[in-house]
C-alpha cells in the first residue's frame, strides 16, 4: 500500500500591484506543521490585499499570519484589504484582534521593571502584614488558652505531638547520630597530634549542645512538620474546610494553628535534648574506636565541660525554631492558593521561610548570648 | 395576619444594599441591592462566572464588599467588628459545594463542633444531637464514618446536619445539587422543604438546577456576566413567563423542564 501523497505546504506569496501589494495565501495551513511568517522587507505599499484561493485547509496559524499582515499594515500606515477572505476568515480575525487587544489593555505595563518592582514591593508589604496580623491573632489565642485551658482541642494537640514529636525520632535519631560521629570524626586526628585526644568530648558535646543539637532538630522538622502543617492546612483551604469554621465564628487560627504550635514549642526541645544525647553518643564511639577513649572518660570530660547554662541556651533556641517553624507553616498553609500548585507553593515557601528565620534567629542568638555571658 | 408574622415581615431576613463585590484589582458584581424575606427559599441563579459563589461568600462574610452594605435580621453584618460578627454567625449555617466536612474528624465530631464551641450543653447531649441531625439526613450508622469513607452525597447531608446543628435562622446553600445524581439531588430538595417547613428557617440557594429552582423557590434573583449585577428578580414562574428580559426567559425556559 503506497503512502498518502504529503498535503501541499503552507505558502504566501507577495506579488506587486497597481496600488501595492497582493499577498496570496495557499496550501494547508496547520498550527502544527511549519508556516510562512510575514517579512515584508523594506517596503511601504498604500494598500496591501490578502488573497486564499488556493488554500485547502487552514486553521489558526492562518488567522496569526493574517493578523500580523493587519497589524504590520498599521504600522506603516498602509491599507489593510481583506475583502477578499472569506466571511468566516473575516469575522474570526476580528475576533482574535480584538481579543488579543483586550488581553493586551489589562496587563498594559506587562514586562515593565518598575512595575515589577512595585507589584513585588506591594506583595512582600502585603506578606509582611499577614504576617503581623498572624502573630497577632496567635498571640491573642494564646492568652485565651491561658484563661480557658478547658476551650483548648489538646486531642488534636496531642495528636500533632505525636506526630511532630514521637513520629519524628528516628530521623532525628539517625542524623545526630552521624553529626555526632562525623565530628569527632574530624576532630580526631587533629587533637590526636598535639596529645589533646580527651578533648574530642568537649569539642561534640559543647558544639552539638549548644548549638548542632538544636539546629539538626530544627531542620528536619522544618522539613517535615513545617511541610506537613502548610500541605494539610492548605489542602484544608481548598476543600472550603477554613471557609466552614470561619461560617461558624471558629477562628482558624485557635482552632487549627494553636494546637500545632503548642505541639512544635512542646516537642522541639525535648527533641533537641534526645539529639543532644544521640549526638554525644555518636561522638564516644569514634572517641572509643579510634583514640581509644573509654565511655567513661568520655562521659566525664563532657559532664566537665558542660554546664546547664549550655544546656539552657540550646534549649532556649529549640523552642524559639519550634514556634518559627510552626508559625511559618501554619501562615503559608493558611494563605495557600485554593489549588493543588497553591498548596505545593506553601508548603515550598513554608520550608524555606523556617529555615530562613531559623538561621537568622540563630545569629541574633549567637551575639545576645555572647553579650550576656551565656 | 399575626402580630408575629408582620414583625417578620418588617424585618427582613438579609437586606443588601449597593453591594459591590469583587477583588482589589477586579469588580465583580456593582450595584446588588435585594432583600430575602423571613422564611422563605431564594435563590441566586446565573450563568457560570457570573458571580453566584462570590455574592454567596460576601452574604456569609468570607469576604468583604468593596461597597455597599449587608444587614441580617436588621443588624448591620459587614461593618461591624469580630466579636459581634462572631456573635451573628450563630444564626448562619452554610452548606459549601463539596460539603467541606473537616477530614480528621468523624461525622459525629464534624456535626458536634459547632455545639462545643456554641453551647455550654453537656458532653452527652451534644452526642445525642449530633446523632439526631445525622439521622434526620439519613446518616444513622455512620456517625463514627470520617469524611473520606463516605460517598458524594453522603458527604453533602452530613454537610447540611452540620449547618443545622445550632438551628440557625438562615442557612446558605453553595450549588447543593452540583455533583449529584438527580435521585440524590431530589432527596436533598425534600429535606431543604421540611427544613423550612419544619423551623420556618429562612434559605438562600446557590444553583443553576432548573428542577431546583421551578420545584423549590419562592423567589429569585438572576445575575448575569456582562451586567455585573442583577437582571431579574421575581418568582421564577413569573419570570419564566413575563420577563422582558431575553436572557432571563432563556435561562429559565420552562418547556425543557415542565413541557408547558
Amino acid at each position: 500500500m503506497s503512502p498518502a501523497p504529503e498535503p501541499p505546504a503552507a505558502s504566501a506569496t507577495v506579488r506587486p500591484v497597481a496600488d501595492g501589494l497582493e499577498v496570496v495565501l495557499a496550501g494547508e495551513w496547520r498550527i502544527t506543521r511549519v508556516v510562512p511568517s510575514w517579512s515584508p522587507g523594506a517596503t511601504r505599499p498604500a494598500r496591501v490585499g490578502m488573497r486564499m484561493d488556493g488554500v485547502t485547509s487552514w486553521d489558526s496559524s492562518l488567522l496569526l499570519f493574517i493578523a500580523d499582515v493587519e497589524a504590520w499594515c498599521r504600522s506603516q500606515s498602509a491599507a489593510f484589504d481583506g475583502s477578499a477572505l472569506p466571511e468566516k476568515v473575516r469575522a474570526l480575525l476580528t475576533q482574535l484582534t480584538s481579543a488579543s487587544a483586550a488581553a493586551r489593555a489589562s496587563h498594559p505595563h506587562e514586562g515593565n521593571i518598575f512595575t515589577a518592582v512595585g507589584v513585588a514591593t506591594h506583595e512582600v508589604i502585603g506578606s509582611l502584614r499577614a504576617a503581623l496580623h498572624f502573630v497577632g491573632e496567635c498571640s491573642i489565642g494564646f492568652v485565651g488558652m491561658a484563661r480557658r485551658p478547658g476551650k483548648f482541642r489538646w486531642r488534636d494537640c496531642f495528636d500533632q505531638m505525636q506526630q511532630c514529636g514521637a513520629m519524628a525520632l528516628p530521623i532525628v535519631s539517625l542524623i545526630s547520630f552521624l553529626v555526632g560521629l562525623t565530628l569527632a570524626y574530624q576532630a580526631a586526628e587533629e587533637l590526636r597530634q598535639f596529645g589533646a585526644d580527651i578533648y574530642v568530648a568537649d569539642l561534640v558535646g559543647l558544639s552539638i549542645v549548644r548549638e548542632m543539637g538544636p539546629m539538626m532538630t530544627a531542620v528536619i522538622l522544618a522539613g517535615r512538620t513545617g511541610a506537613a502543617f502548610a500541605a494539610t492546612l492548605g489542602n484544608m483551604r481548598a476543600n472550603e474546610e477554613i471557609d466552614a469554621l470561619q461560617t461558624l465564628g471558629i477562628s482558624p487560627v485557635e482552632f487549627l494553628a494553636l494546637p500545632r504550635l503548642v505541639a512544635l514549642g512542646v516537642m522541639m526541645p525535648l527533641l533537641a535534648l534526645y539529639s543532644n544525647c544521640v549526638g554525644i553518643l555518636g561522638g564516644m564511639i569514634v572517641a572509643r574506636g579510634i583514640l581509644q577513649i573509654s565511655p567513661s572518660a568520655y562521659w566525664i570530660e563532657t559532664q566537665s565541660i558542660v554546664n546547664i547554662h549550655d544546656v539552657t541556651t540550646g534549649l532556649v533556641k529549640a523552642t524559639t525554631f519550634g514556634l518559627l517553624i510552626g508559625l511559618s507553616g501554619c501562615l503559608c498553609g493558611l494563605r495557600a492558593d485554593r489549588s493543588a500548585s497553591g498548596v505545593g507553593r506553601a508548603t515550598t515557601s513554608a520550608v524555606v521561610t523556617a529555615l530562613l528565620l531559623i538561621i537568622v534567629a540563630d545569629a541574633l542568638f549567637a551575639v545576645i548570648f555572647n553579650l550576656l555571658h551565656l | 395576619m399575626s402580630a408575629d408574622a408582620d414583625n417578620r415581615d418588617a424585618v427582613p431576613a438579609i437586606d443588601v444594599r449597593g453591594l459591590e463585590c469583587g477583588y482589589e484589582d477586579t469588580t465583580i458584581l456593582k450595584d446588588v441591592s435585594f432583600t430575602v424575606r423571613t422564611g422563605e427559599i431564594f435563590f441566586i441563579i446565573g450563568t457560570s462566572g457570573c458571580g453566584k459563589t462570590t455574592l454567596l461568600r460576601h452574604l456569609v462574610g468570607l469576604q468583604a464588599p468593596l461597597a455597599g452594605s449587608v444587614r441580617i435580621l436588621g443588624q448591620p453584618f459587614t461593618e461591624v467588628g469580630a466579636s459581634q460578627r462572631r456573635e451573628q454567625l450563630k444564626a448562619f449555617g452554610v452548606l459549601f459545594q463539596g460539603g467541606a466536612l473537616w477530614s480528621s474528624l468523624t461525622l459525629r465530631e464534624n456535626v458536634a463542633l459547632p455545639l462545643e464551641e456554641h453551647t455550654t450543653l453537656a458532653r452527652r447531649d451534644i452526642n445525642d444531637l449530633a446523632a439526631f441531625r445525622l439521622a434526620q439526613m439519613g446518616l444513622s450508622g455512620f456517625e463514627e464514618f470520617y469524611p473520606s469513607e463516605i460517598s458524594g452525597g453522603m458527604r453533602k447531608r452530613a454537610g447540611l446536619a452540620r449547618a443545622l446543628a445550632l438551628d440557625p435562622a438562615i442557612v446558605f446553600f453553595d450549588e447543593p445539587s452540583a455533583g449529584l445524581d438527580p435521585v440524590t439531588s431530589r432527596h436533598l430538595d425534600q429535606v431543604v422543604r421540611e427544613v423550612r417547613e419544619t423551623f420556618g428557617t429562612t434559605i438562600v440557594i446557590v444553583s443553576h438546577e432548573l428542577g431546583s429552582i421551578f420545584g423549590l423557590a419562592d423567589r429569585l434573583i438572576m445575575l448575569d456576566r456582562e451586567a455585573q449585577g442583577i437582571i431579574a428578580e421575581g418568582s421564577p414562574r413569573e419570570l419564566a413567563e413575563t420577563s422582558p428580559d431575553p436572557r432571563v426567559r432563556e435561562f429559565l425556559s420552562l418547556s425543557s423542564v415542565h413541557g408547558t
